[in-house]
């Protein structure tokens, strides 16, 4: 079934707790390559040229979309936008039927986002093809736990010991895994805050501490990462009010007033003003929220390169949580 | 079918040879010969018959009785018909079945029972319709009990769903008490799928460890547990008897031991793949391990052998469930429930559970018979004029798993590729045999 010249076996990116520390190092410095292209006049290098990606959305996504085909252009790789709305899937295909259906063109990299979680496993068990997770359900988001690595490392150098909060709804935020995993593997201490509705049942092997006080923790932290609420799971009363949740959970200006000194403020977006987050502080310098989205492309050209293009492994093994 | 089987009919008397006849009384060695639907003889100087079946280094034991099977007919043939259920039966040695009643439409009233009745004339084994405690499973309005009580009708369950509303649940019980006279004195049982719809709501597999990793929605133990807990209560309040289908949880299993030590009329069955699976087996996302309820931890594991080990629960029952492959290709979320189990589910209780033979058959034979209310037919003791329902079982043979060998349309077995030890030689159904050597003969 591969296509001739393949000489090592397909690899894929679907999760963070595929890879450790070296791969994230690898794969952050040649971010910082690729970044460098992005400023160019012509931000475009030849590395995949003659390489297919196709990108398969099954949920709408705007940014990581827009994100993943810029990457892609910048490495002159082609692009196969397959869009569920007007596809074949409308009528009833299977997921597995379309995959393959988009895999018989010859693709080289798949793109896969879907409200489900394990949907992205599953294609990579069904195609030849690399598939990167683009964002599966409530499990993960792997390319945006890797921009975030970027990012807080450009403003704090080594993440060794950094101490990050990600505060709000962890239960069904696929970034809140793949940070924890993203940020643990690179030795930081990261402490989940959230009211007890809004945690996995469990968090048994999760290298993490738990806190219910946002206020406790405020003055010792060097990354408070907030997370979308979601606003439309209120129907199942997870938490009394969203004016209670901003109260206790919200980073409003008296709280952002407290964080220590060169501290960032890190969101995935998109962001609930006056929810998780004041108005006013998403706009403070030590926001880096803007420059999380501008660095998402390098990322995700770093990732592409990795996989299409280097003959290098994206990934040396062994796993964060073990299984 | 039927002209086929008048030519299958008359042959005569059937020898088994060589084996050890195992039944509730004991195990000796002896020649089983049969015909005419009874047993003839049990003779251990040898018998001779019109054929002959060699047993030699196996056992012959009653046919195993399960009580939970989904043959999806009428409704999803493409998934399971009741021929090729019954099919699938008789190779792991079943020579009855109770078919649950979630097809579409649901076995609810008298006209579905009897179609599934008459689908089944003629199968490789005995399928008993169980029918709906409510209308449709909507848990609101009682089925005609008494009606299909008349019609053979023994177990009535929403299975697939628990009866939500205790008021309804009671009033089932009370029902189902008073129609003991129309059942030739054998007993309606309420079988309950356990599960509290609130707290499950949204879950995919069991919550707890894996499922938040993986980011799966999950169902708690305490969403089986509760409705145990209230449908002893009730139990103790109305004095019926309740069946607890497919326990999964260590909670449930404690409460049912309680229970039972407090003499209150309960009975209860777990499936194969409770007693040797476990939430890890999701990690990969493979939806052949989803199932409801579904694969626990392994302290739930070690409960569920414990209960079969020291006779809390009563039978083992497959909870056979074929999906079609394009049915479990869906995403995690959004694929069905539900496993194969009923040619594994022999060779699983030999190969995992540490029970001697007599146990494994008291759990798949004679103790699910009686709680079936079937034990006139099923389950019995292999002596002369009873009925010659068997199974010949060669207990030390290995083989492999193979879903695309077995008898159902679909393919949907977690033990694909497993090696396990001992396996169904010949099925006998009235004297019939209906597999001869691992092959269907119908």
């Amino acid at each position: 079934m591969n296509p001739p010249g393949r000489d090592r076996p397909r690899q894929h990116l679907l999760s963070i707790n595929d890879l450790v520390r070296p791969d994230l190092e690898r794969i952050l410095d040649l971010t910082d390559s690729f970044a460098e292209v992005s400023e160019r006049a012509i931000p475009r290098v030849p590395a995949l040229r003659g390489k297919t990606v196709a990108w398969l959305f099954y949920e709408d996504s705007t940014r990581t979309r827009l994100s993943f085909e810029a990457a892609a252009k910048q490495l002159s790789a082609d692009t196969l936008n397959f869009t569920v709305r007007s596809s074949s899937v409308n009528k009833g295909e299977s997921v597995r039927d379309t995959v393959q259906t988009i895999d018989a063109m010859g693709i080289d990299a798949i793109v896969v986002r879907h409200s489900c979680a394990g949907v992205p496993h599953r294609v990579g068990d069904w195609i030849d093809a690399s598939v990167i997770n683009a964002g599966d359900g409530r499990h993960e988001h792997p390319t945006q736990a890797l921009l975030d690595l970027y990012t807080a490392r450009t403003h704090l150098g080594d993440l060794d010991g950094a101490r990050v909060a990600i505060v709000g709804d962890i239960l069904h935020s696929r970034v809140a895994r793949s940070d924890v995993l993203a940020f643990a593997a690179m030795g930081a201490e990261v402490t989940l805050v959230a009211p007890r509705p809004l945690l996995p049942s469990s968090l048994d092997g999760w290298p993490v501490t738990v806190t219910h006080d946002f206020d406790d923790i405020l003055g010792e932290i060097d990354i408070c990462y907030l997370l979308r609420m979601q606003i439309e799971r209120q129907a199942s009363a997870l938490v009394p009010s969203l004016r209670e949740f901003r109260a206790e959970y919200g980073l409003n200006s008296s709280r952002a007033d407290r964080l220590p000194e060169g501290a960032l403020i890190m969101h995935p977006g998109p962001m609930n003003r006056g929810v998780e987050i004041d108005g006013d502080v998403a706009d403070r310098p030590n926001a880096v929220i803007t420059e999380q989205v501008a660095n998402g492309v390098a990322v995700r050209m770093a990732v592409l390169f990795l996989l299409l293009g280097s003959g290098m492994d994206l990934a040396e093994g062994s796993r964060v949580m073990a299984a | 079918m039927s002209a086929g089987l008048a030519a299958v009919r008359p042959h005569g008397t059937v020898a088994i040879r060589g084996g050890t006849v195992v039944d509730a009384g004991g195990s000796r060695q002896a020649d089983v010969l049969v015909g005419d639907g009874r047993v003839i003889a049990v003779d251990p100087a040898g018998v001779e018959g019109d054929r002959t079946l060699d047993a030699s280094g196996c056992l012959v034991a009653p046919g195993l009785v399960d009580l939970h099977v989904h043959l999806r007919q009428p409704g999803r043939e493409d998934a399971e018909t009741v021929e090729t259920g019954a099919r699938g039966a008789a190779l792991g040695g079943f020579t009855a079945v109770v078919a649950m009643p979630n097809t579409d439409p649901a076995i609810d009233c008298a006209a579905v029972v009897r179609e599934v009745q008459d689908l089944s004339a003629g199968a490789c084994c005995d399928v008993y319709p169980s029918a709906a405690i409510t209308v449709g499973r909507r848990g609101v309005d009682l089925v005609p009990m008494a009606e299909l009580a008349r019609l053979g009708v023994r177990i009535f369950t929403d299975d697939g769903a628990g009866v939500q509303d205790s008021q309804v649940m009671r009033r089932a019980l009370e029902y189902a008490a008073g129609l003991d006279h129309l059942s030739g004195g054998r007993r309606v049982v309420l079988a309950q799928h356990c599960e509290v719809d609130e707290l499950s709501a949204g879950g995919h597999m069991h919550e707890g460890e894996w499922s938040s990793r993986l980011g799966l929605g999950g169902q708690p133990s305490e969403a089986e547990e509760l409705m145990v807990m209230r449908d002893i209560a009730l139990s103790r309040l109305t004095g019926s008897r309740v069946h607890f289908q497919h326990l999964s949880t260590a909670g449930s299993v404690a409460m049912v031991r309680a229970a039972k030590e407090a003499g209150l009329p309960v009975t209860a069955e777990a499936a194969p793949h409770h007693f040797t699976l476990t939430d890890a087996c999701c990690a990969d996302y493979d939806t052949v391990f989803k199932v409801h309820p579904p694969l626990r931890t392994g302290a739930d594991v070690d409960a569920i052998r414990a209960g079969l080990v020291d006779g809390t629960i009563d039978a083992i029952a497959t909870d056979h469930a074929p999906h079609t492959s394009a049915d479990k290709e869906r995403p995690f979320d959004a694929a069905p429930p539900g496993m194969l189990g009923l040619e594994t589910a022999l060779a699983l209780a030999l190969t995992e559970l540490e029970l001697p033979i007599e146990r494994v058959l008291a759990l798949m034979a004679w103790q699910p018979a009686a709680v079936a209310g079937i034990d006139d037919r099923h389950g019995r003791p292999i002596a002369p004029d009873e009925p010659a329902n068997l199974c010949v079982i060669d207990p030390g043979v290995t083989w492999t798993v193979s879903g695309a060998a077995m008898a159902s349309p679909s393919r949907n077995t977690p033990y694909e590729g497993r090696e396990l030890r001992g396996r169904v030689r010949h099925t006998l159904l009235a004297s019939e045999p209906v597999v001869i050597d691992g092959e269907p003969q119908r």
